[in-house]
This record gives C-alpha cells, structure tokens and sequence, in this order.
C-alpha cells in the first residue's frame, strides 16, 4: 500500500472510530438498561482477568521490592521501598498493567464474540429489528469496563503491596504495621485519584476498540485479524493516553 | 410493491450492483437468482436498507428509504421479516426469546402473552416444546424453521429469505421449500427468495429476476424465461461450464 494511501486510511479509521463512540456516548445516555444484565457482565470482564491480574501485580509487587531495595541501599534507607513500591503501583504500573491484561483478556474476547455476531448476520438481525446495535451490544460492555477497571486496579495495587511487603518482610525484616503505616503514609489523596482516573479511561478505551474492530469483520477470515488488532491498538492507545495523563497530572495536580 | 429503481454499489474498487432494477408486486413470490458473490445478498441489504446504495433508490409501497432516518426506517421495516442466510439466531438467547424478540423489545406484553404467540408461531413451522433451548442445540433444519418463525411472528407483509436452502441437507430443502410455499399461502405475504438454487427456486416462484454483472439481465414470469433466447441465462439454466458466463466473471 502506498505511504498515502496509507495515512488515507489511517484519518478514515480515526473518522469512524470517533462516530462509533459519539453513538456510544448517545445511546449511554437515552438507552434502557438491564441492571442484571449488567452486573453479570462487570462480574465476567472481572472474573475473566482476575487470574491474570493477581498473579502479575503481585509479583511486580516484588520486583519493584528488590529493585529499589538495590538502589535505597546507598542510602541504607530500605524501609522506604513500602512508601515505592505504593506510589509505582497506584500511580502507574496498577493502572497500565491491569489495563493491558484486560486489552488482552476481555478486549480480544469482545472483538471475538461480537466479530462472530457480524459475521453470522446477527447483528443486522438486531438492526432491522428495530434494535441498535450499539445500545444493545456495546453500550453494555463499555459500562461494565469503565466500572470493572478500577476495582481490578485497586485489588492489582492491593496485591502488589502485599508482594512488596513478603520481600520487606523477609529480607529487611520490616514489620507489617510499620511497612504498612509506611505504605499509607506515602500514599495522597491524588495518586488514588490519578490511578482511578487512569483506570477509567483505560476501560474506556479498551471499549472503544476492542467494539470497534468487532463490528469491522465482513467474512470468517477477517476475525483473527480484528481480534489482533483490536489488542495491539489498545495496547498502543494505553501507553499514549498513560503518557499525556502522567505528564498532565505532573503538571498540572503537580 | 417494491421498486428498486437503479441502485449501484461498490465496495472499494469493486462494483458489486450496476444499475440494478427490479419490481416485486403485493402478494407474489419473487425469486432473485443469481451466482454466489454476485451480489444477491447486497440487493437484499439494500432494500431492507442495511446498505446505502451509492446511486438509485428503492421503494417500498411508494415511500423512498434510502435517504429516510432511522425511526421512519424502523417503521417501514416491521412491514418486511427477514431470514438470513445463515439465520444469524442469538446465540445467548433461547429459542423463545429469539422467535419472541421482537415483542421483549418493542411491546409491554406479559412474558405468558409472548410464550403462547411464540408456541403458536412454532407450530406454524411443524415445531414444538423447543421454547426453551439454545440455537446451538438444534439441527440445521431446525434453526431455519426457527429463524423463519422470528421472521413471522409480527405478520410482516413481506418475507425475505436469503438462501434459505444452502446448507440444508438434501431432504430438508424439499420440507423447507414447502414450509415456504405453505407459509406463503396462510399468511398471504410477498415472499422474496434468493437463491442459486433453481430446483427450489423455479418450484415456487411466480416472477424471478436474473442477477449478473451487477445488472438484472431479466425479469419476468417463468414462461417468458423458458421462451428467452439469451445464452447466458441457458448456460446457467443448464449449469453448464460452457457458454458466455466465464468463471471469473460474476
Ligand atoms: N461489506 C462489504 N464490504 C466489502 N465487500 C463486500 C461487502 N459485502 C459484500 N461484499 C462483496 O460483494 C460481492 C457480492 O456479495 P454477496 O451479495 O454476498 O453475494 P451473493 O450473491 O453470493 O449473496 C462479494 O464479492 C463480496 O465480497
Ligand atoms: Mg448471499
């Protein structure tokens, strides 16, 4: 493909992507939901990458241990790896990280389920039922990712504190009411804040695309390439949109 | 009556519908054949207004729906009930709640209510006690009696069917194609069939029209196709791989 074809492309899927979530944020507003549908689908996307989150979070709990244990040990002032290893996970790594798990896990399942609805027609089907799509397909699962990102980010930075604490705990000997009362003593109102924030719009973002891309399909042999975009493109739009919050809430919240 | 005056579509560089045109009367049974990937599928989404075509328009009892928004739409559609090719069941839904989707989502009807319409649709398609089991749980045949029922269970006055034989076994098709005519005549709908299939196809239709090159090359009753001297239409009467129609042509 040419270089301008190409870009062509590139404003074109910018273009309708943005339609896409303009009609999100409509019917988000003017649809009827179904609480108990919605629940059931908070607690899949939340059971779906629950496995993953816990184990990863926790062992980045202890790498983050050792690695600032290694350089505090200038100083001999290892009883500050609590106050890093907290800041780390709830500003940044519990954020991106969960984020990411839940681009692969949740995200590639949407586009994979909604790509095989495309596909076999179901989702004309709805549409010449007089039912949108939009509202009745995705409307869902963006609420339910908006709201299950951040209780999966507050439990990944819960377990990751837990997995610096086994490392100051045995290495250091630091006792638990002290590495705790370290922990919270570092933690502000606004890294909470700024975790949660991110969170959400991690959650936003994975609905936006992993939805998109599982509308895009038009025959069987256009799944698996939908289901990899969709992962790839949310990983991509994660680490952008870290990069602009981090640096706006540096700035700006300082 | 519909009318698609001229409509062309294409997809990218391919022009998949050239100046298409076609008239299906009130009550008559409209059969669209043509090759696969000839476009029989975008003629259908077309008219149901899936897909904007680029030019032409379509009329559906004298009202445009090509340029009409979406609740001006939704009402002109509750007149035309679709089965889809593949039948594009909800899979996370019971048979019930497919066949009686229309009514869970549009009417404030008690769920009894809407069980007994569902029975009743059923049995109009030879089924019964299968209310409460998943798509993935029936026979091929038994999904595009399913799939029928859901398209008829608010008596619209138009049924499409696309391909409603292919992937049917063999002595489905017969029971499908009867369950077709049969429908066609208690209900008295417009029944639009797509099809590659002449064997059904010619068994039930009254009027047909030939799709190739994105054009109807012919419209008109079977007599008028028996006395048309176009070899093209031969060739594919016969099936044969000889004649004008190459197979890279579609
Ligand atoms: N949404 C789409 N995007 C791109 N090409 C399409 C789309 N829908 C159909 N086509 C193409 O249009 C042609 C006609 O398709 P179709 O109407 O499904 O054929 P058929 O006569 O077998 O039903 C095919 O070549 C198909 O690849
Ligand atoms: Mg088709």
């Amino acid at each position: 493909m040419g270089i301008i074809k190409r870009i062509e492309s590139f404003f074109n899927y910018v273009g309708n992507l943005n339609i896409f979530v303009k009609d999100i944020f409509f019917w988000l507003f003017s649809g009827k939901r179904n609480i108990k549908n919605l629940v059931r689908e908070i607690a899949f996307i939340g059971i779906d990458s629950f496995g993953l989150v816990s184990l990863i979070s926790f062992f980045v709990g202890i790498i983050i241990a050792f690695q600032t244990a290694y350089q505090l040990r200038i100083f001999s002032s290892e009883i500050y790896i609590a106050s890093l290893v907290a800041l780390s996970l709830t500003r940044e790594l519990g954020p991106v990280l969960g984020a990411l798990i839940v681009a692969a896990r949740s995200g590639a399942s949407i586009t994979a389920q909604l790509g095989a609805m495309k596909i076999s027609e179901q989702v004309d089907a709805l549409d010449i039922m007089g039912v949108e799509p939009i509202n009745y397909l995705v409307v869902p699962k963006f609420i339910s990712l908006v709201v299950s990102m951040p209780i999966l980010v507050i439990y990944a930075d819960f377990l990751g504190i837990i997995g610096g604490y086994i490392v100051g705990a045995t290495k250091f000997a630091i006792p638990f009411h002290f590495y705790f009362k370290m922990t919270f003593d570092a933690l502000v109102y606004k890294d909470i804040v700024s975790g949660m924030l991110k969170s959400v719009c991690f959650g936003a973002i994975i609905a936006f695309i992993s939805c998109f891309e599982g509308f895009r399909p038009f025959s069987s042999s256009d799944v698996a390439k939908v289901v990899t975009n969709s992962v790839v493109r949310s990983f991509i739009l994660i680490i952008i949109f870290d990069s602009i919050m981090t640096a706006f809430f540096y700035f700006i919240f300082i | 009556m519909i009318k698609v005056i001229d409509i062309s579509k294409s997809f990218g560089e391919k022009k998949v519908l050239d100046k298409a045109r076609l008239t299906i009367n009130d009550g008559e049974t409209f059969l669209i054949i043509g090759r696969s990937g000839a476009g029989k599928t975008v003629l259908l989404r077309s008219i149901i207004g899936l897909i904007k075509p680029d030019s032409g328009k379509i009329l559906i009892d004298n009202e445009d729906i090509t340029y009409l928004d979406k609740s001006r739409l939704n009402k002109i559609r509750k007149k035309i009930g679709v089965v889809f090719q593949g039948n594009a069941l909800f899979d996370f839904l019971t048979v019930e709640e497919n066949v009686g989707f229309m009514f869970y989502q549009h009417s404030n009807l008690s769920r009894e209510v809407i069980r007994e319409k569902v029975r009743e649709t059923l049995e109009l398609v030879g089924m019964r006690d299968i209310e409460d089991l998943y798509p993935y749980e029936l026979s091929g045949g038994m999904k595009k009696r399913v799939a029928v029922a859901r398209a008829i269970i608010y008596h619209p006055k138009v049924v499409i069917y696309d391909e409603p034989t292919t992937g049917v076994d063999p002595i489905a098709v017969d029971k499908i194609a009867s369950l077709i005519e049969d429908l066609h005549r208690k209900l008295s709908t417009t029944s639009i069939i797509v099809t590659h299939d002449l064997h059904v196809g010619l068994k039930l239709a009254d009027r047909l029209a030939f799709l190739l090159g994105g054009k109807i090359i012919f419209e008109g009753s079977q007599e008028e196709l028996k006395n048309l001297k176009d070899e093209r239409i031969i060739q594919f009467m016969k099936g044969s791989s000889e004649g004008p129609i190459k197979e890279t042509e579609v």
